[in-house]
Formats: structure tokens, sequence, C-alpha cells
């Protein structure tokens, strides 16, 4: 009895120091995605580069391919961007734009300054497609797999670490 | 003198027992504090529908839906750019008739509870729910274990109060 006196006080100590702890190395702006392991949402928007030509989801099916939500004004994608352009040499997989909320002609001198590492940079003037795909935060990441099926989600700008560790080998296993 | 020990006793567990009952008025206190961001709104819309009923009913549910990009704020109340984007797509659904339990399931399909300042009472949320009403019953039934013993220990267990010390009726011993 007397040794329970001291014992359940300092359980439910070390429990809250515990959810503490943990608590310091959780990100709250990471929001957990519905969307993962949902079929992507419609779209159809037009390229960047040629407003005439509209690319659907039906036309990205069956293959894998990497979404990567970015524009012009977004400070975070300058740090991301040449990560993103040194992955894009490896090929690994299609890697497509989506030019959030932006201009035509910023975003144009935005990719020629700094390199294009997109297949092509969907264009969405108004935001409807990002606000469909539940982009809060520029940039963001998407793999979708060869069903449309949206595989993985990464909120905010990629590392190496990230492309290396995690979108490598998913991409592998989705292709294998 | 012990019934005022065992009052004084009753009153500290009763407050520590109330503690959980302020965790437990989290949610309600967010929708009301959503209310009153609806209510004191700074007039953030540069868009507003001319339909004052649809701009009401917009304001009502947007009040309850957080904004992603500022997460404290509702995206009634936010001046984020997503925030207006996410109420003019309120404004246009609701104008198609579209019901408020429509526009919600809208947005967790996008965004998930998270976005909601009343979550759902499912298997993630039970803990969020239920935690506090078990915590109040932990705290009543640690209250009654303690009350119950102590009024079965005879008096001279409780230390004397010097300052009642001449009191006739006090029970100590001297």
């Amino acid at each position: 009895m007397r040794v329970l006196k001291f014992l359940i006080p300092l359980t439910v100590f070390a429990v809250l120091v515990g959810f503490f702890a943990k608590g310091l190395y959780l990100d709250p702006r990471e929001v957990p995605s519905p969307l993962i392991g949902k079929p992507s949402p419609e779209f159809a928007l037009t390229r960047l580069d040629q407003p005439g030509q509209t690319i659907r989801r039906a036309d990205m099916l069956g293959k894998v391919w990497m979404l990567n939500v970015w524009a012009s004004w977004c400070e975070a994608c300058r740090d991301e961007h040449p990560y993103l352009v040194d992955f894009a040499r490896l090929k690994a997989l299609p890697i497509y734009g989506l030019d959030y909320k932006d201009q035509r002609e910023p975003a144009q001198g935005w990719l020629a300054e700094r390199g294009n590492p997109y297949d092509a940079s969907l264009f969405d003037a108004d935001g409807r497609v990002g606000i469909d795909f539940g982009v809060y935060g520029v940039p963001e990441t998407f793999i979708i797999d060869k069903q449309g099926v949206i595989r993985y989600k990464k909120i905010g700008a990629l590392t190496p670490e990230v492309l290396r560790d995690t979108v490598l080998p998913l991409v592998r296993k989705l292709n294998g | 003198m012990a019934d005022a020990r065992r009052l004084l006793a009753a009153a500290l567990l009763a407050l520590s027992a109330a503690l959980p009952l302020r965790a437990a008025d989290v949610p309600a206190s967010a929708a009301s504090a959503a209310d009153a961001t609806v209510r004191f709104r700074a007039p953030a819309a540069h868009l507003t529908a001319a339909d004052p009923a649809i701009e009401a009913r917009m304001l009502e549910i947007t009040g309850e839906l957080r904004c992603l990009v500022c997460q404290n704020q509702t995206i009634a109340d936010s001046h984020a750019d997503l925030a207006v984007d996410l109420r003019e797509q309120v404004r246009e659904m609701l104008k198609k008739g579209m019901t408020a339990d429509q526009i919600r399931a809208y947005m967790t399909d996008r965004y998930g509870d998270f976005v909601l300042y009343r979550p759902p009472f499912k298997g993630g949320t039970a803990v969020l729910w239920l935690g506090p009403g078990v915590l109040l019953a932990v705290a009543l039934a640690a209250l009654v274990l303690v009350i119950r013993r102590r009024s079965q220990l005879p008096d001279d267990q409780f230390e004397p109060d010097p300052a009642l010390d001449d009191d006739p009726r006090s029970g100590t011993p001297a």
C-alpha cells in the first residue's frame, strides 16, 4: 500500500512525460491525408508551356508518376527545386508539376531560370485542382500508381533523404 | 475539528475532480469560439455573395471548419488565400443547393477529420471524447474511497489544530 502511494503518481507522471516527449517531435502542420489509398481526383488542365494542350487524369493511367505542386511565388519551392532537378536526372518516374495559383509568364520564367525537372506542368490558375487534391501548403508531392490511386503524399519541401529513402523504394515497389 | 479537515480534503479532491471536466468542455467551447468569430468577423471576404442568406449559411458552415494554413483559425475567419478560395467554394455549393452535411463531407474528403472543430466519434477519436469522462470517474472514485477511509479513522489520527485547541467541542486529547 505504501509502495503504491509512490508508484501511482510516478506512473502517471511517466506516462505524461512520454506523451509530451512524443509531442515534441510531431509536426502539427502534417495533417494525415484522407486521399492516400484513394483514386486521385479527376482533373483536366492545360499545359503550362502549351495552353492549347490539355492533360487529363485518364492520360496518366498505366504509369507510376509524381505530381509535384509548385508555384513561382512559393518560397519553399526554391529550396526544393534543385533536389527535384537532380532527381529528375535519374529518370526514375515521370514527374509532372502542378503550377498552383500562378501566372503563366512568371512561372515559365521561374523554370527557365532554375531548370525544369518536369515532363510537363499542369497549369492550375484558380487552384481548383489543388483544392481537390487537398493542397494546403505548397510545395506538396504525390506519388500516383498505375491505377490512378494516390500512394504517397509529402507536405512541404522534398529533401534528398526523402527522395532516396521513401520515394525511390516506393516507385520501385509500385513498378515491380 | 476533524470535520473541518474532512471538509477541506473533500473540497480539494472535488476541485481536482473538476479539472478533467474542463477538458471535457474543449470541443464545445471550441465550437462556441467559432460562433464568436462568426459574429465578430472582420470584413475579410472581398468576395461576398449577393444573397445575404447564402452568406450567412456559408459563415455558419465555415465557422466550424479549421483553416489548414493557419490552424487555429476557422475558414470563416482566416485571411489565408486557401480560406478565401474555400469560402467561395462553399458559396457555390450552397447556390447549387448542397446541404451542410454534403459540404462537410466535401471538406473531410480532402483534408480529413482534422478540418472539423467538432470531430466525429469513432475509433481514433474515442480517447478524445471519452478520456475526460474516464478521468472524472477515476477522480470521483478516488474521492469516495478517501472520504470513506477518513470517516472511519478515529479523531486522534488527525493532527490537532492549535487555534482550536481551547474549543471544548474539540475531541483531541491534550
